[in-house]
């Protein structure tokens, strides 16, 4: 309990010196643009094909559960499309970019930390905090959005095209069925999950690595605590937010 | 001029500096020796607040670098210049973005002037069409020359080496040596350098300053430390077999 509230202190006593004012603008947006590409952009191909099959995935299944002839066959892409965006899009795949960002983030900072390159930034001045934190923390809160966005599309992509294919369905029907009942809010509320997880992902792991301490071991150990506790924190949040938002 | 006065420091129950009080003046290469493990890393770490005193003063031109408040400390460390063990270069930047980065932070030069000076520091520490590497793909004495590149760019009054020729071989050692008393001389800095190489006191240790027992244990100069009567500094200087033996010999 007396770790928990160490790190909860600490963590936003750092998170306080993230957000002050950066030292030179230009030098901060040219890092964000450089995150942007590295945190997000390159995330691009792994969630494309996850969701693609995923989405592909839960069409067949639910054409396979849905035997009774009371259940009409669009349901199937009503059940795709809510599924990809209430639960799989923000929340599946913010998990697997805990797994790929947080990793990142952690185990880059971490090295930089014991190989004292923070220690560099420091003795110059820099606000090491804000200079590695910011820039990621910001790039990946706006970047992530997007990225669920195109999750969302494929993984309804992926649900008509294989439904298509493997005759599980027609093409009318799941179109039919992806636009039934269709609630705007749904992606606002999904939108809201995708940044604060992107934050949650993202600071969260800058921390653990930002306070490694030690070697090439201990690095490997904050990446490794970074992705466990961002994991958690997304299922508690998504938990919270869920009840806050749809309840 | 950099004075320490009183310093202790100690990690629970081990302390590692004791009352440690000394002078190092502008112009001059002021060396700190002693054995491993003797606290001289965390008394560098000290005086430029990477680690906290316990107690003591850290007067940076009479001023008290421990009483500073965050933004005066953040401007004391724009002239300050620090050469870490290992370099510490940025690895996601390139030579030539590892020196600019302190210019591109802290001053208003175009991308053009920065360029210039870049280029400046980096054929003052003898590098040359090394601008587009990354640190991954140099050798460790171009690693500490670029080191030295990017802590000079700013025009430091304090330059801090933390031991600059570990894992080097002793014709690079020399020449890191050489160039660290140069740059001291020329841009007229102060300079302290962390190490136990008896190589580096003899070549530029203007001033030379024995740790021992967790204290300031001698303090002189490169001409004054071979004829020392100390028995601790004696033993430091003379542990090799080489270095015995010609002792002997000059009687």
């Amino acid at each position: 309990m007396k770790s928990f509230f160490f790190h909860t202190g600490r963590y936003f006593l750092m998170m306080r010196l993230v957000f002050s004012k950066p030292e030179k603008f230009a030098v901060y947006k040219k890092e964000f643009f450089h995150e942007i590409d590295n945190l997000g952009l390159n995330s691009l191909p792994i969630i494309a094909i996850i969701s693609f099959f995923m989405g592909a995935v839960i069409t067949i299944q639910a054409a396979f559960g849905f035997t009774s002839p009371w259940v009409p066959l669009y349901a199937v892409g009503f059940t795709a499309r809510d599924s990809m965006v209430l639960e799989f899009s923000p929340t599946m795949v913010s998990l697997i970019l805990a797994g790929k960002v947080g990793s990142n983030i952690a185990s880059e900072i971490g090295t930089m930390r014991v190989t004292e390159q923070i220690d560099a930034l420091e003795i110059m001045g820099v606000n090491s905090r804000a200079f590695l934190i910011l820039p990621k923390v910001a790039a990946f809160t706006l970047i992530n959005p997007f990225l669920i966005v195109i999750s969302m599309f494929l993984g309804v992509m992926g649900g008509w095209i294989m439904g298509v294919l493997t005759h599980v369905v027609t093409s009318y029907q799941y179109q039919y069925g992806i636009q039934y009942q269709f609630n705007p809010f749904n992606i606002t509320y999904a939108l809201i999950k995708a940044t604060t997880f992107a934050f949650i992902i993202s600071s969260v792991s800058a921390y653990h690595g930002y306070y490694t301490d030690g070697g090439s071991l201990e690095v490997g150990r904050s990446s490794t605590k970074a992705v466990v506790y961002c994991s958690i924190l997304i299922l508690v949040f998504n938990f919270l937010l869920t009840q806050l938002l749809l309840a | 001029m950099l004075e320490l006065k009183n310093i202790n420091k100690h990690f629970g129950d081990r302390h590692i500096t004791k009352d440690f009080s000394c002078k190092f003046e502008q112009g001059k290469t002021n060396l700190i020796i002693g054995e491993s493990g003797s606290g001289k890393t965390v008394l560098l770490k000290c005086m430029v607040g990477l680690t906290k005193v316990d107690s003591g003063e850290v007067l940076y031109d009479g001023k008290d670098f421990i009483k500073m408040n965050i933004k005066e400390k953040q401007h004391l460390r724009k002239e300050i210049g620090m050469l870490f063990q290992g370099g510490a270069l940025f690895d996601s930047k390139t030579v030539e973005e590892n020196v600019i980065f302190p210019l591109a932070m802290f001053t208003d030069m175009t991308q053009e002037q920065m360029l210039e000076r870049a280029n400046f520091c980096l054929s003052r520490v003898n590098l040359k069409n090394v601008n587009n590497l990354f640190p991954s793909e140099i050798s460790g004495g171009m690693k500490k020359r670029v080191a030295i590149a990017r802590a000079i760019a700013t025009s430091p009054k304090y330059l801090f080496c933390d031991e600059p020729n570990s894992g080097l071989d002793p014709k690079t050692s020399i020449l890191i040596d050489k160039l660290i008393k140069e740059i001291t001389l020329e841009f007229n800095i102060t300079t302290i350098v962390i190490t136990h190489d008896m190589n580096s006191v003899m070549e530029i240790g203007d001033k030379v300053v024995f740790i021992c027992n967790q204290q300031k244990w001698w303090e002189g100069d490169n001409k004054t430390i071979l004829h020392t009567d100390n028995k601790e500094l004696s033993d430091f200087i003379y542990v090799s077999k080489f270095l015995k033996e010609l002792k002997e010999r000059q009687g």
